[in-house]
Parts: C-alpha cells; structure tokens; sequence
C-alpha cells in the first residue's frame, strides 16, 4: 500500500533526463538564436540608453519641468502637479535623483513597449473569439507565474543587462493593457457601431472612429495598470543587471540594512503616486463626454 | 402621391424572408410551404422574423412601416441598407440589386444612397454637434471644410444653430435626435431610413420633430422609410402606411385605405382611437361624377373632413363642390356624407357594438 502514502511519481531517472533534455534543448536554442535575438533588439537598446541618458544628463531642474509640464497637461490639476514637484525634489535631496531617473526610464520605455506591442493584440482579441481563447491562456500564464521564472529563460538567452531586463519587465507587465484593450473595444455601445455600419464604414474607420476612441477611458486603466505592474517589476528585474531603484533594494536585503532600503522603497512609492495619479487624471479627463449628462 | 412619384428613387421588396437562427437555409423552403412561425420556434429552434414581405415604396414619399414590438419591423428597415441579410426575397432600391452586391459595393451603397436615423440616436459621444453631423461625409472622405460647410447648413435648418460646438451629452433627448436628423440630412443621400427615429421622446417634442421632418420634406422629397409603433404618428406622416405583425404585412395602403377598410380586426382595433377628421379627406366622400351645379362652395380636393365640416357648419349648407388643384370640380360633397364617415365605426368593430347591443 505505499502508493497510496507515497505519489507514485516518475521515477528520478526518467525525470532529470526530461529536465536535461528541455534543458539542453533550450540552450542550444539561445546557442543557435541568441545573437540574432540581440540584434532584433539593437533598436530597443538604442531606444532605452537614450531615454536613460536624457533623464539622468539633463540638468535636474529641466527633468522636474518637463515631468511637471507633463503631469499639468495630462491631469490638469494643480495639486497633482505640485505633488510631483514635491515628490521629485524629495527624492533629489535624500541622494537618489539618478537611481530614480534610471527606473523612470526603464518603466516610461517598458510602458510604451508594452502599449505598442499589446493595443494591436488587444484589437485582434476583441475582433475573433478564437484569438480571444488562444491568448487567454497564454495572458493567465503570464499573470500568475511568480516573476522570478521570467528571468531565467531571458537570461539564458540575452545574457544580464538592461534589454533582457526591460523584455522580462514588458512581458511581466503587458497583461492588462491585452486584456483591457480587448474588454474596451467589446464593450463598445452596439447602436453606435451600427451607425456607423449604416453609413458605410470600412473597418479601418470604425476601429478609428468608434471603436478605439469610445473604448479609450477602458485602454487608458490598462496602460495605468500596466505602469504599476512594471513599476514592480523593476526592483525584481535588478537581480539581473537592471540598474536604479532595484539594486539599492536588493543590496538592502542582503545586507540588511534597513535604512538604505526602506528609503529607495519609498522613492519607488513615489513615483508610482506620480505615475498613478496623472495617468488616472488623465482617463478621467476622457472619460468626460462619454457620460451621460441629460437622461 | 402622382407627382411625388417622380421624384426621388423608390425601393422594392420582393417575396423577403428572413430567419434568426443557425441554419436558415434548411428551413426556408418549408416556411415558404407554410410552416408556422410557432412551429418553427417550437419544433427547429429557429425564428421566423419575416415572412413574405412585399412592399413597393414610391420615391420621393414616406412609407411608414408600423407594428408592434416583435412584429419584425426594425429588422425589415434594417433589411433596405442590409444591416441584415435576408434568407430569401430580393430588395430593388431604383435599379440596384442590394441583395446582390458584395461588401465593397454595399459600402458605396451606403455612403451614398442610404442615411439612417437611429431610435437611441447612436451619435459619437467623442464628438462635437458638427463633427456628428459631417460624419457620413468624413466617412465618404469629403475635405474637412466642405463637411463643416454642409453640416452647418443642416444643423441650422433643424434648429441647432450655436450648438454646433456642443458635445452629444451636454444636449437634450430632443436635441441629440436633431443631430441625428442632421447627420442623416447632411449624408444628401435619396433614401432616408427612420428606425422609430422619434419613440424615445417625449410626446410634445416627437410632434415638434414630426413637424421638422415634414417640413423639410416639402423641400428634399426624399424617399423616407418611417418605423413606429404609434399610430398617430404613422397617420401623421405616412403617405403610405404598411402595418406589420408576427413578421407579415397585413395591411398597406394609403392613410385613408387604413383608416376607412381596416383589413382585420387587429387593424380596426387600432384604428378605432383615431380621429377620423383629421385623417380622412374629402375625395375620399364625395360623390364622383357630373356636376350639375357649379356654384356654391368649394373645397380644395385633399381637405381633411374636420375642416370641410367647419366650413360648411360655418356657412349653414349642406352641399359643396369639391375642385382639384387646378380649381376644376371633381365631385360634389353632402354635410350628410362628410359626418357619417367621421362618426361611423368600421366594418369590423360594427360587429362588436352590434353584439355588445344585443347582448345588453
């Protein structure tokens, strides 16, 4: 009766072959791949060393403006923009101001990575079920494996750096912007989409006229939940070679210095307030003629 | 209605079926031999939304299609630009075939030869007043300047100046329907589909827009498809009425035909609340033939009862003559003739009162 108190598993043998030879296999993949990936990733480097560059050599007073102006003109709230003024220079005086502009680069550009790959698949969900039950699986996957699994795979492939950093950040945090862009376009009111069948649209012109502009309030939730969940993928992503906020976390840890990290938690904190807030205010403000004033 | 007909483009279906369900096809030909609606529902699970509908639509007038909720005809207007495609029959709007054009064809069709007005008013909420109402002419490519151009002509004429910056939700009911209206209008396409364009407002406004539509219409002529339930209204702007119900056309014809020989009971019964003097005119009474006399009062042919019956009360006679438009006598019209066909019930609710009296 010992299978019953014990799982009649495979047996050890059998098991680290199939491991071995998934193993091996995957690694002559990145053998054989590797650099081609790298390649195709050249313009996504350029792309993120330019972004960091620009945030960390402008002179801070220039990066506070133009995160300030940006705030202002997304939100058009005062408090918030004097919140972020606040928060940046906070963040200046306690000495993080370039670990900071580093995370700042990385989520801005993981972000937009995340936007400019996840909308058109978010559109192509919301246009077939099967598409929808084919990458519904795959975004629960992504969603729920622990963060630290990502990093292996990308980095047997691209090595430690930043750009297997930002992929293992992008691909952490592009769920939500698949998922609402999908939801947004299928809650879109039918009778306008009828309209606009009535009067002839091709089907350029009503994702273009109807379908993306009413499902923008829904968009605009995901990417504001996609900047939060790269946001916390950062500090995770530093274990292999991701630069900023992260590492003076994860030395932090093994270190135990409690001081050290609790401060660059907080300026992770920080601009996930600033990020949050003007994205939010930003959904909001577009969300203000789809409502319905007169009954 | 002869003169109307020159203008404009008329719209004909023929022999149209339709049925909702997974697979129409199978069933078509056992519908066309007489299968019920119900036993299609209850035996294959399908539905039987039309049946048989046959409608000539003069150009240049409005046909009103009326019936009840689920009688089909939200899907029969929605059949004319194909919103819907028919499981059999075909649908001619001047020379085209609409069933038979594929998708590049139907959009062109669309753009240019249809404009619909919807009952929940569907406008971009996203847009303002003006960029709604130039919609089917940005669809169409039209440079932005001529849109604006055009869309301001129509938003004027159906009282919207100085609201063309507005956005859709800072409007009333009443007035997001004028946009509607307007984005219909400024489409200047020959055929104008009304999908119970006035049901969702409130009865004074729905008569103020009635007005607006006739109003305009004197000036477009176009060839105007007009969903409702309320029979009023159908009697109010129907120059051909055809009512619908469980998917057939039981009836059409002229406003007077409806109201004067309702086809059944169903019909009668709706009719029995209307005001006959309002509707029905006095060619409809008078006595054809020669005129023995022709002085006395005239009456223009095409005159409600109401108003001839106050003319002639006004002036204590009993005799007029009824002249067409050129002021030439067609008939000869009697006080007598004039009230009874306000008062008298018709055909089938005789019956009814007849029993209800014998029964008392």
């Amino acid at each position: 009766m010992e299978w019953l108190i014990e799982f009649p598993s495979m047996d050890r043998d059998t098991l680290t072959a199939l491991k071995k030879g998934i193993d091996l296999g995957f690694r002559d993949f990145t053998r054989a791949y590797g650099d081609a990936f790298e390649t195709a990733l050249l313009p996504v480097k350029w792309f993120m060393l330019w972004m960091e560059d620009l945030l960390t050599d402008s002179p801070w007073p220039l990066v506070i403006l133009a995160i300030a102006a940006i705030a202002w003109f997304a939100s058009r709230s005062t408090k918030i923009t004097i919140g972020v003024i606040i928060t940046l220079l906070l963040i200046g005086y306690f000495d993080m101001w370039e670990d900071t502009m580093k995370t700042i680069a990385m989520t801005v550009v993981a972000t937009l990575l995340a936007i400019i790959v996840g909308i058109p698949i978010g559109i192509l969900m919301a246009r077939s079920n099967r598409v929808q039950m084919l990458f519904n699986p795959v975004l629960d996957v992504m969603q729920t494996m622990p963060s630290f699994v990502y990093l292996i795979p990308v980095v047997m492939l691209l090595g430690i750096g930043r750009v297997p950093g930002l992929i293992a950040v992008m691909v952490y945090a592009i769920p939500p912007i698949i998922r609402l862009t999908n939801l947004g376009i299928r809650l879109v009111d039918k009778d306008v989409l009828e309209a606009a069948d009535a009067f002839g649209s091709s089907s350029w012109q009503r994702l273009k006229n109807v379908q993306m502009p009413l499902a923008l309030p829904t968009i605009m939730a995901g990417v504001n939940q996609t900047i939060m969940m790269a946001l916390a993928m950062v500090v995770v992503a530093s274990m292999i070679g991701v630069q900023g906020l992260g590492l003076p976390v994860l030395k932090a840890i093994s270190n135990q210095y409690f001081t050290l990290g609790m401060f660059n938690g907080l300026a992770i904190v920080g601009i996930a307030i600033i990020f949050d807030r003007t994205s939010q205010a930003y959904g909001k403000r577009l969300q203000k003629h789809l409502e319905v004033v007169h009954g | 209605m002869a003169d109307l007909e020159e203008h404009g483009i008329g719209i004909s279906i023929r022999n149209l079926y339709k049925i909702f369900g997974s697979e129409p096809e199978t069933y078509i030909e056992a519908v066309k031999s007489g299968m019920t609606k119900a036993e299609l529902n209850d035996k294959h699970n399908h539905v039987l939304g039309l049946k048989d509908i046959n409608i000539e639509m003069p150009g240049g007038a409005i046909q009103v299609v009326m019936g009840l909720s689920g009688s089909g005809k939200s899907t029969l207007i929605r059949h004319i630009n194909r919103l819907i495609d028919p499981t059999a029959g075909e649908i001619i709007v001047g020379e085209e075939d609409v069933v038979g054009m594929n998708q590049l064809d139907l959009r062109e069709f669309r753009r240019h030869k249809t404009a619909m007005v919807f009952q929940k008013f569907a406008l971009l909420p996203h847009k303002t007043v003006l960029e709604n109402a130039g919609y089917g002419l940005e669809i169409q490519g039209v440079p932005r300047k001529e849109q604006n151009e055009k869309a301001m002509r129509w938003i004027n004429r159906v009282g919207l100046e100085g609201f063309e910056d507005n956005f859709p939700n800072q409007l009333s009911g009443g007035m997001q329907q004028r946009v509607g209206l307007a984005r219909a209008l400024t489409n200047d396409a020959p055929i104008l589909l009304m999908d119970e364009a006035f049901s969702a407002l409130d009865p004074l406004i729905r008569m103020d827009m009635q007005s607006v539509l006739l109003d305009i219409q004197k000036e477009i002529r176009k060839t105007i498809v007009f969903i409702t339930h309320d029979l009023d209204e159908a009697l109010r702007l129907g120059d051909r009425i055809a009512i619908l119900r469980d998917g057939e056309v039981i009836q059409q014809g002229t406003k007077q035909e409806i109201v004067l020989r309702p086809a059944d009971e169903y019909i009668s019964n709706f009719v029995r609340e209307v005001n006959r003097g309002r509707v029905i005119t006095v060619d409809m009474v008078m006595k054809e033939g020669p005129i023995a006399n022709t002085a006395g009062m005239k009456i223009k042919a095409g005159t409600v009862l109401e108003k001839a019956a106050k003319r002639m009360t006004d002036q204590t006679i009993s005799n007029a003559i009824v002249v067409n438009k050129d002021g030439a006598p067609v008939g000869t019209l009697d006080i007598q003739d004039v009230i009874s066909a306000m008062v008298t019930p018709v055909d089938h609710t005789m019956h009814e009162e007849d029993d209800e009296f014998v029964a008392a």
